[in-house]
C-alpha cells in the first residue's frame, strides 16, 4: 500500500495510531493524583513533540543517512518561523501561505549554505554550518532588524496590512477557520483529555512527512545516501558524484526544519532570533543521537524524550520532593531531597546529560537499540530476525550508525 | 590502435621523476600486467589512468577520448572500473545493496534524485544484481553486512560490483595482495573466468609473479618510472634486463 512493503505499512499504521492517540496516551494519571504532574497530554507540550519530531526526522535524513553532522539546522528553523509571521503580517492569520513560504525559503537557504559547506566533510563541514547558523542568528538579532524586529522578535501588530483578513476571520493562527489554540476537553472518570486543533494539525503534517521520510529511506536515493556514509571512495569509483546527493539531502532536511519552524510560529504567532541560536542546533543533534541516528523512529523518540525532560522534570521542585518522601524520618528525608535536588527543576539538563552519556556509552544505537534489546529479551527471538519498529533489513548492525 | 593509449606521460613529485616518458598501448580484450620493483611508478601510473593524478605532460586516451582532467566518476562512466588493493566496498550495507549501487549508477548516471521511488519496484535492477551475485556464487550471502565478509569474499564482491557495470576496461591494483595462497589461486581462477566469459580488457598491477604469469597475455616492466620492456610472459621470464632490474644482481 502507498508504495510501501507490508511490514512498512504496518509500521506506518502503528505510528499513525500512536500519533492520533497521543492526547490519551500521554495522560496516564488521573487529575489530582500525585503523579498527575508527569502527564504530558497538554496542548503546548504535545505540539512540541510533533514539531520537534518533524525537525528531528528531517535532520536524520542528513545526519542519519549520510553521516554529515550539521551544527546549523536551527538557522532553517528560524527562517521558517520568520516566513510564517511575515505572512501573518502581510496576508492574514491563515497558516497555509506562511508554511509554504517557510518550506521554500528554508530550502533556498539550505541550498546556499549546503552548496558552500558541503565542499568540506567531517568536522570542517560541522564548523562551517555552525558558522553560518551563528551568522544568521546575529543578522536576525541586530543587522536585519527591519526584517526580524531584532531582539523583540517578530510579531503581528494591529496596523499590519493583513490584506486577506475578512471581518469574521479568526484573530489568531488558523487553518481555513480551524483555530489552532482551540481545544476540546473531555473528562472521563478522573482523567481529563485535551484534544487540541493545533496538535492535530501538527500531528497530521508529522505523519505526512514521516511517510515521506520512510519512502526516502527505502528509495534508491536512500541507499545512495547510506553509501556516502560508508565509503565515498567506492562511490566515486562506481561512477557516482556524491556532492549532489549530499546537497539534495541537506536541502531536504533544511526544508523539514523550515516546516518545523513554521509550525512553531503557527502555534504561537511569534518569531525570535534565539530560535536560531547554536543551542537549538545542538538540541536536534542530541535528539537524533539519543533516539538512534539512522533509524526511522529514533529521532522522534529522542525529540519526545528531550522535550518531556525539558517541560516535566524542570517543574519538579523541592516542595514536591518533600511531599514524595514525607513518610521517611525527617533527617533522611532532607538528605534524600538534598541529593536529588541537583537533578530536578533547573537541573533537568543534568539528568538529561547523564541519560545522554549512558545512551552513547551503553546503547550506541540510541534508545531504539535499547528497545530492541528489551524486545529480544522478552520474546527470546534471535538477533537476525526482524523486529517491529526496527529497521532490521537496512540496519543489521545499529552500532555502526553512530559515530 | 588499442583501447587505452598512454603517450609520453611524465609526472614529477618535487625532485622525483615518478613517471618518465611512459608509452603504453593496451589492446582491446587483452590482459596486460604492469610489474616492477617498489617505487617503479606502478601506482602513480594507475592513478593517472583513473583520473586521481594529472600528469605534467603527455596524453591518456581511452576509447578515443582523453581521460585527463576528468573526475574519477566521469572516467568510470566512460567504462573504466577499478579494483583496489584493499577491497573498497560499502561496509555498512548488505551484500545485495552493495550490488544495487553499481546497477543504479550504470543506468542513471552520476546523479539522479529518485527519492520517492521504491527499490522493490526496480525489477530490472534487482534481477541484474541477483544474477551477478549468482555468477560469483555469493547469492546465499546477499543479506549479510558487507563488512562481516571474509577478505576473499570482499574481493569477490568488489569485483562483482565492477563487473556488473560491464566496463570496457578493468583496472586491478594488486588484487591478491595479502592473500593466502589458496585465496590467491581462487582469485586467479575468478579473473581468468571473467576474462574468458566476458571479453573485458584488464590492466593488472601486481607484485606476485605467480599471479602475473598465470593471468597476463602481455607484460610491461617498469623501472624507475619508465617502461623497461614490453613483451609476452614467455619472453619476459628469461629477459636479462628484467632479471637485473627486478630481482637484483644476485639472480642475474
Amino acid at each position: 500500500m502507498l508504495g510501501l512493503s507490508k511490514k512498512d505499512t504496518t509500521f506506518l499504521v502503528v505510528v499513525i495510531f500512536l500519533t492520533l492517540m497521543t492526547p490519551i496516551l500521554l495522560q496516564p494519571f488521573p487529575e489530582g493524583s500525585v503523579l498527575a504532574q508527569f502527564n504530558a497530554g497538554y496542548p503546548d507540550l504535545m505540539q512540541r513533540f510533533a514539531i520537534y519530531g518533524i525537525f528531528a526526522i528531517g535532520f536524520n535524513i542528513l545526519f542519519g543517512l549520510t553521516g554529515y553532522l550539521s551544527f546549523g539546522h536551527a538557522a532553517f528553523l528560524g527562517v521558517g518561523s520568520y516566513s510564517v509571521v511575515w505572512m501573518y503580517k502581510l496576508l492574514g492569520y491563515n497558516v497555509v501561505p506562511g508554511l509554504l513560504l517557510a518550506v521554500v525559503t528554508a530550502g533556498l537557504f539550505a541550498l546556499l549554505i549546503g552548496y558552500i559547506s558541503l565542499r568540506r566533510s567531517g568536522i570542517y563541514f560541522s564548523i562551517l554550518t555552525l558558522a553560518f547558523a551563528q551568522m544568521s542568528f546575529n543578522l536576525a538579532y541586530s543587522v536585519l532588524t527591519p526584517l526580524t524586529n531584532g531582539e523583540t522578535g517578530l510579531q503581528v501588530y494591529t496596523d499590519d496590512p493583513q490584506i486577506l483578513m475578512g471581518a469574521g476571520s479568526p484573530n489568531s493562527p488558523h487553518f481555513f477557520g480551524i483555530v489552532m489554540n482551540e481545544s476540546a476537553k473531555i473528562d472521563v472518570g478522573g482523567w481529563q483529555f485535551t484534544f487540541n486543533n493545533g496538535y492535530y494539525f501538527c500531528a497530521i503534517i508529522a505523519i505526512i512527512v514521516f511517510y515521506l521520510s520512510l519512502r526516502i529511506f527505502r528509495s534508491p536515493f536512500g541507499i545512495m545516501l547510506r553509501a556516502i556514509k560508508t565509503n565515498q571512495t567506492r562511490m566515486t569509483y562506481t561512477g557516482l558524484n556524491p556532492r549532489p546527493y549530499t546537497l539534495a539531502a541537506f536541502v531536504i532536511s533544511g526544508m523539514y526544519a523550515g516546516l518545523a519552524g513554521g509550525l512553531l510560529a503557527s502555534m504561537d504567532p511569534l518569531a525570535g532570533a534565539e530560535r536560531m541560536q547554536w543551542t537549538a542546533s545542538g538540541e536536534v543533534v542530541l535528539m537524533t543521537i539519543l533516539g538512534g541516528a539512522g533509524t526511522l523512529m529514533g529521532p522522534i523518540l529522542g525529540a519526545g524524550f528531550i522535550k518531556y525532560f525539558e517541560n516535566i522534570f524542570s517543574k519538579i521542585n523541592d516542595d514536591i520532593l518533600h511531599t514524595w518522601f514525607a513518610a521517611l524520618p525527617d533527617g533522611l528525608e532532607d538528605a534524600i531531597v538534598f541529593m536529588v535536588h541537583p537533578f530536578i527543576g533547573k537541573g533537568w539538563s543534568l539528568t538529561l546529560g547523564l541519560l545522554f552519556m549512558m545512551v552513547v556509552i551503553f546503547l550506541p544505537g540510541g534508545l531504539i537499540e535499547g528497545g530492541n534489546r528489551i524486545w529480544r529479551l522478552v520474546t527470546g527471538r534471535s538477533r537476525n530476525r526482524n523486529t517491529p519498529g526496527k529497521d532490521a533489513q537496512h540496519h543489521p548492525k545499529p552500532t555502526a550508525h553512530v559515530n | 590502435m588499442g583501447i587505452l593509449e598512454v603517450s609520453n606521460v611524465n609526472k614529477r613529485f618535487g625532485g622525483l621523476q615518478a613517471l618518465g616518458d611512459v608509452n603504453l598501448d593496451i589492446a582491446q580484450g587483452t590482459v596486460h600486467a604492469i610489474i616492477g620493483p617498489n617505487g617503479a611508478g606502478k601506482s602513480t601510473l594507475l592513478n593517472v589512468l583513473i583520473g586521481k593524478l594529472v600528469p605534467d605532460t603527455g596524453t591518456v586516451m581511452f576509447d578515443g577520448k582523453s581521460v585527463l582532467g576528468r573526475k574519477p566518476y566521469e572516467i568510470n562512466q566512460m567504462g573504466i572500473s577499478r579494483v583496489f588493493q584493499t577491497p573498497e566496498i560499502f561496509g555498512d550495507l548488505t551484500v545485495f545493496e552493495n550490488m544495487l549501487i553499481p546497477c543504479f549508477a550504470k543506468r542513471d548516471g552520476t546523479f539522479r534524485l529518485h527519492a520517492l521511488e521504491s527499490i522493490a519496484s526496480e525489477k530490472g535492477i534487482i534481477e541484474k544484481a541477483e544474477q551477478m551475485l549468482s555468477d560469483v556464487a555469493m547469492i546465499d550471502k546477499r543479506g549479510m553486512t558487507a563488512s562481516s565478509l571474509s577478505r576473499g569474499d570482499k574481493r569477490r564482491l568488489e569485483m562483482a560490483m565492477c563487473l556488473v557495470q560491464e566496463p570496457k576496461l578493468l583496472l586491478l591494483d594488486e588484487p591478491t595482495a595479502g592473500m593466502a595462497r589458496a585465496d590467491t589461486n581462487n582469485t586467479i581462477e575468478l579473473l581468468n573466468h571473467i576474462h574468458e566469459s566476458r571479453d573485458i580488457t584488464m590492466v593488472i598491477i601486481e607484485h606476485d609473479m605467480h599471479v602475473v604469469f598465470s593471468l597476463a597475455k602481455r607484460i610491461t616492466v617498469l623501472a624507475q618510472g619508465s617502461p623497461l620492456v614490453e613483451d609476452t610472459p614467455e619472453n619476459i621470464k628469461g629477459h636479462p634486463k628484467v632479471k637485473e632490474a627486478y630481482l637484483g644482481e644476485a639472480a642475474a
